[in-house]
């Protein structure tokens, strides 16, 4: 593997207030590749995604090591981190019904990128944002610049969100649920997108899901986490001849096309796999 | 226990005048005995709409919904809801917050003054695969999987012969998923239900619908036998793009 972009050690994390831990000292690193983190809600994967960027107010982060690029995140002052967040690595979120500013003009939030991190005029912010829009696929890309979030589609939404978090060309995108709010032909459409610049411009990614085909599709390595750790990892092609009896019950509970509509199997969960760690 | 359903030139509007918007300009299907049948289609292709004009949750609509061939228009509300229930898309969002799962299940009950309450209530959380104990929970207490296996007791506990499903699987994870799919497969076996029902997802159409309408717009393209997703044998182009591409995500080619 080439240069390693993010070194993760033992992270656990701890939210305010809960006695157990919600991510229970997790491992990888991650190189200029696609990794996508599977497992059910409430199994802490977007848990970890979130605690890359520090954005967990009020919850307890500790970590043998994680290093991302040359710098320690723990050690960060937030101050710093702001240099960090949106220009080396960025976050795109699950809905972008809800996670664009409903009062400004979508053009405007993806300029607001470039304007924050490089020494800019507006213009040139301006000229900046209509070209990311361009390279995300949207179609007159000036006159979507001045519209507002609810005058767009869902999928055009989540373009809009990609191009801006990709408008600053950070290091690592973190991808949480990119495409779980979208209909399966617009989410291929993002997807291909996404997939395209990520790989276009040696971007690592992190693609945080539930859902096996699209890592599967999407991913060149894959970590299956449950209840806050990682049982298994695998390359992504790999996946059918998954070992650990989660990720095998994940695959088999999964309806198919051209299936032969039997009950589906049904997880039964182990206590044990509470303890193991891949 | 089980009824036929035929929508004849459903159509309806939302919003008046000018600014009216035409949701669905004329819709058609039939749905046999015990069939299951699922409407697909992308959002805002009035997926949704279809069940709640035949439910007469939305009832400004024109055209006929015929069940065992009466109007729903013509059934008394007591009859029209023992004969169709509906199950909703968010278990998280179609639980009152401050019912316990026993009051819920006893609510129907009172209103259509059925005996055997206790009996009753006992049998429909145990029919969906809860324990007796769970009568006495509040939604908060139960995980999005229990609260939908609630929703669909609620829904049984009048013995409809008619389900109507709004997507009722799409807010839970497939391990959760596989538990309701069951579940509803095995209803349907033992009891001989009718079922419409609403998913984006072609897989589960193809896991249990018989036949399946594909919607754009608020219009039917084309209805497909379940067989057709694994060929796409659909002829309609925008049917043949929504297949290809579900065929593409599950990486069969």
């Amino acid at each position: 593997m080439e240069k390693t972009i993010l070194d993760v050690q033992n992270l656990r994390i701890r939210y305010g207030g809960s006695t157990t831990e919600a991510v229970r000292g997790v491992s990888f690193t991650l190189g200029r590749e696609r990794l996508g983190i599977v497992g059910e809600s409430g199994s802490g994967k977007s848990t970890v995604g979130r605690a890359l960027l520090r954005l967990l107010p009020g919850a307890t982060i500790t970590a043998d090591m994680l290093r991302f690029d040359d710098v320690d995140l723990l050690s960060l002052s937030e101050k710093e981190m702001l240099k960090i967040r949106g220009r080396r690595m960025s976050m795109i979120l699950q809905d972008p019904k809800f996670s664009l500013n409903p009062i400004r003009r979508v053009g405007d939030q993806v300029a607001e990128t470039y304007l924050r991190h490089f020494q800019c005029s507006r213009r040139e912010a301006h000229e900046k944002a209509v070209a990311m829009l361009e390279a995300v696929k949207i179609r007159d890309a000036e006159r979507v610049f001045k519209q507002y979030p609810h005058e767009i589609s869902g999928g055009m939404g989540q373009r809009v969100m990609i191009a801006m978090m990709l408008l600053a060309d950070p290091d690592l995108v973190i991808a949480d649920e990119p495409t779980s709010a979208l209909d399966v032909t617009v989410r291929l459409q993002v997807l291909t997108i996404l997939d395209g610049l990520v790989r276009d411009r040696g971007i690592g990614l992190i693609m945080i899901s539930h859902d096996l085909n699209l890592v599967r599709n999407f991913c060149d390595r894959v970590l299956i986490m449950y209840a806050g750790k990682v049982v298994e990892t695998l390359k992504a092609g790999d996946l059918d001849q998954a070992r650990h009896p989660y990720t095998q019950g994940l695959l088999a509970a999964q309806p198919r096309i051209g299936g032969t509509r039997q009950p589906l199997a049904v997880l039964d969960r182990k206590p044990e796999w509470l303890e193991e760690n891949a | 226990m089980s009824v036929s359903v035929e929508v004849r030139n459903l159509s309806i509007s939302f919003g008046a005048g000018a600014s009216a918007v035409k949701v669905l300009p004329g819709v058609s299907f039939s749905v046999e005995r015990g069939e299951c049948f699922g409407l697909v289609g992308e959002s805002g292709s009035g997926k949704s709409t279809v069940l709640r004009c035949v439910s007469l949750l939305t009832d400004f609509w024109k055209g006929e919904v015929l069940i065992d061939g009466r109007s729903v228009r013509d059934m008394p509300l007591i009859e029209r809801c023992r004969t169709l229930q509906m199950v909703f898309q968010d278990p998280y969002g179609s639980l009152h917050p401050r019912q316990s799962v026993r009051t819920v299940l006893n609510e129907p009950l009172v209103i259509h003054k059925l005996g055997d309450r206790e009996e009753r209530i006992r049998r429909a959380i145990t029919d969906v695969g809860l324990p007796v104990s769970f009568l006495d929970r509040f939604p908060h207490q139960l995980s999005g999987g229990q609260r939908q296996r609630v929703a669909i007791a609620r829904a049984l506990i009048l013995e409809p012969s008619l389900l109507l499903l709004d997507e009722p699987t799409s807010a839970l994870d497939v391990s959760v998923q596989a538990e309701i799919l069951n579940l509803l497969q095995r209803l349907r076996n033992e009891r001989g239900f009718t079922y419409i029902m609403v998913t984006h997802d072609l897989a589960v159409v193809d896991h249990m619908c018989d036949r399946f309408a594909v919607m754009l717009r608020g219009e039917v393209t084309e209805i497909l036998p379940h067989e057709a997703i694994a060929v796409n044998g659909a002829s309609h182009p925008y049917a043949r793009e929504l297949i290809g591409a579900s065929l593409e995500y599950e990486g069969i080619r």
